[in-house]
């Protein structure tokens, strides 16, 4: 790394000092890139919004924040950024004062906001313990020092895998692996912008980044990547599930995005940190295409969300569409573009690991691989699900809206097309089929350089078809179920109407937090604030009830008539005499 | 009439003017207790002084007597300013030590 930049010694343990290496070289190139197509997009989609200013204030609070955390040369700078963007993310879900609902739940764009925040801060606390027992062993939190400390041997393989974990686990929160994803889908409640830049392209990637940052620690603890590859793989296939089934546009990208963030972990944790990193890349590309496009819909239907309340749309806005389609393509994994190339690398160097061996439980690389395929497959169907129920199919859209369509303004589908065109081309500075790629050669200083997958190139090249298959299994599926309307669809569901629940219901996931740790917290904190209330309150009540007691009698010493002053004269007189005749 | 018959006299004139002072309503009323009292302590004086013997006590009681009737001529004019300026005794009514 080259040496950091200090802006100010505060202490010889944290200073404001920032980096630019080619990883954050990297995050910063699309991290600005896509946040400027964003800014563009959101002056067309905000220009009706009486908030106007407020929102891009926000939104450059959040930028700053994002770029703070991938500058940062030591965990407390990084850790800063993590926390502004997480507030960031909290106040730009909860933009929107004056909507009542998010559909579905009766929750409020606010609620959902909190949501997001508690549970990134639950993320934060595990976070914050790895960086206390990282300090505490080592003595520094820059990564320079850490990654000589930790070269260095100085600390025990407990140690290290207990801080990997704890700042994996923060990650799980920022990033929306499982157990901690369940703020994502509601962070849909913020503007479609909102949900492009930060729910898809930058803040969820932070976790990823951090990894990647962190990844000298990593490299030396097998099983936390082993944990890591695992967490991922089941939260792609997990997220993948949900997909199937939701209604919102925006929200079936948001498991999308859940799922694909697996990947991104998968990559980090088999061990190719840069193959998870590109899928990054990539992702930020066509999912914020993705996102902005849904926004164009959104705003093209004046405010219509639910996918089967769209169709037939292909013709009356193509540029929308069409991007939409690149989008689709790309994430399903179209070879040629860029989603396949990112993918493919990480499910080839799935299938290749040896990570699992190291750690002791080899039997995991093949149920790993299994999930990550499988989630291939079912995101290929639900993407092309979307695509085929709200630009073609039947037209269900209501009339008040049809008479509204139209297509976006060029502020907002410039930056759709640009999108389109990174989601095409990001692909060819790929590594894979043999050849280590720009990308690799470009973050060799962070990662030291491409190693060669212990894999002949023949099994690389059918592992894609395999990929590649599999995924158009899944696109002619959703094409034989959705492109000609609903009733396929919904005879299948109501086949099997339990399991369809399930989905539709996220697994009860949420009902489920609520009755393990939310209730019973809700209810303790009752029980401590009757208690406040009743005895600390009570005390205090009792005092001022004494003090208002003694005065209703002490009153009477204060009427200002002289008669009453006389009986007061005559009683202290007659006591006066009696104490003095009694022997004083 | 034997001493103590005279002193439990005394005391009881005493106790009727304070009790007079204690109750009665007009100033003047107040007055007529006071002068009740200074009676009482009087006659106090004349019975300590008979049974001591002394003549002191006899001649203490003039200078009281005429004191006492200075004072009332004091206390009418004060009365008479203050019908002046509230047109009525009541001493309810002068209530100003209660703001």
């Amino acid at each position: 790394m080259r040496k950091p930049l200090k802006i100010h010694n505060y202490s010889k343990y944290a200073s404001w000092s920032f980096t630019l290496d080619p990883l954050s070289g990297v995050m910063i190139c699309f991290i600005t890139f896509i946040g400027f197509l964003i800014h563009l997009y959101s002056v067309g989609y905000m220009a009706h919004d009486k908030s106007y200013a407020r929102f891009f204030c926000y939104l450059n609070l959040f930028m700053g924040s994002m770029l703070l955390l991938v500058m940062g040369s030591s965990l407390p700078v990084m850790f800063v950024g993590w926390e502004g963007v997480g507030f960031c993310s909290y106040l730009l879900i909860g933009f929107y004062t004056d909507r009542q609902f998010d559909p579905e739940t009766g929750m409020t764009c606010a609620d959902a906001g909190r949501k997001a925040f508690l549970t990134n801060r639950i993320g934060d606390f595990f976070f914050m313990s790895g960086m206390l027992i990282a300090f505490a062993n080592f003595g520094t939190l820059t990564f320079a020092g850490l990654e000589q400390a930790i070269h260095g041997g100085g600390a025990s393989q407990g140690i290290l895998l207990a801080i990997a974990l704890l700042m994996f686990a923060g990650a799980t929160a920022k990033s929306a692996q499982i157990p901690l994803y369940v703020w994502l889908p509601d962070a849909m409640a913020g503007p479609t912008p909102v949900s492009a830049l930060i729910h898809a392209a930058t803040m969820v990637t932070a976790g990823v980044y951090m990894v990647c940052r962190m990844y000298f620690l990593y490299a030396q603890v097998p099983a936390a990547q082993a944990i890591i590859a695992l967490t991922g793989a089941a939260t792609a296939l997990f997220a993948a599930t949900m997909g199937i089934t939701a209604t919102d546009i925006k929200k079936v990208l948001a498991y999308s995005t859940v799922s694909q963030l697996g990947y991104m972990f998968i990559g980090v944790g088999v061990g190719v940190p840069a193959a998870g990193l590109f899928h990054v890349f990539t992702h930020a590309f066509f999912k914020a295409l993705l996102f902005l496009a849904a926004g164009s819909v959104i705003h093209a239907l004046s405010g219509e969300q639910n996918i089967f309340n769209m169709g037939k749309l292909f013709r009356k806005i193509p540029l929308t569409a069409a991007t939409f389609l690149v989008g689709v393509l790309a994430i399903a994994g179209l070879p040629g573009l860029s989603g396949f190339f990112s993918k493919d690398e990480i499910l080839f160097r799935a299938y290749t690991t040896e990570i699992f061996a190291q750690a002791g439980a080899g039997w995991l690389a093949l149920p790993v691989y299994l999930m990550a395929l499988a989630a291939a497959g079912l995101t290929a169907f639900y993407m092309f699900r979307l695509f085929f129920l709200v630009f073609t199919g039947k037209n269900n859209v209501s009339a008040e809206a049809e008479s509204h369509i139209h297509e976006s303004p060029w502020t907002m589908t410039l930056p759709l097309v640009l999108l389109a065109v990174g989601a095409i081309f990001a692909g060819y500075l790929a590594p894979g089929f043999g050849h280590a790629g720009l990308w690799n050669e470009f973050l060799a200083p962070v990662f030291g350089g491409h190693e060669a997958a212990h894999a002949s190139h023949t099994l690389e090249y059918a592992l894609a078809a395999v990929s590649v298959g599999v995924a158009l299994i899944g696109a002619l599926f959703a094409w034989r179920m959705y492109a000609t309307g609903t009733e396929r669809a919904a005879a299948a569901a109501a086949r099997s109407p339990g399991l369809h629940a399930t989905l539709r219901n996220r697994y009860y996931v949420d009902e489920g937090y609520e009755a393990l740790f939310l209730g019973p917290l809700r209810r303790s904190a009752e029980m401590i604030e009757s208690f406040d209330r009743w005895f600390v309150d009570g005390a205090v009540n009792v005092v001022a009830f004494g003090n208002e007691l003694a005065g209703v009698f002490l009153r009477f010493l204060q009427t200002g008539l002289v008669r009453d002053y006389g009986v007061i004269f005559a009683l202290s007189a007659t006591a006066l005499l009696v104490w003095a005749m009694a022997g004083a | 009439m034997t001493l103590q018959n005279l002193i439990l006299l005394a005391t009881a004139l005493f106790v009727i003017g304070l009790t007079g002072l204690l109750i009665r309503k007009t100033a003047l009323g107040l007055f007529l207790a006071i002068e009740i009292m200074f009676n009482a302590a009087n006659l106090l004086i004349v019975t300590f002084a008979r049974m001591h013997q002394q003549t002191v006590g006899q001649a203490f009681v003039f200078i009281i007597l005429a004191v006492a009737a200075a004072e009332a001529a004091v206390g009418i004019s004060l009365t008479l300013a203050i019908m002046r300026r509230q047109g009525t005794l009541d001493i309810d009514e002068m209530k100003l030590l209660k703001w």
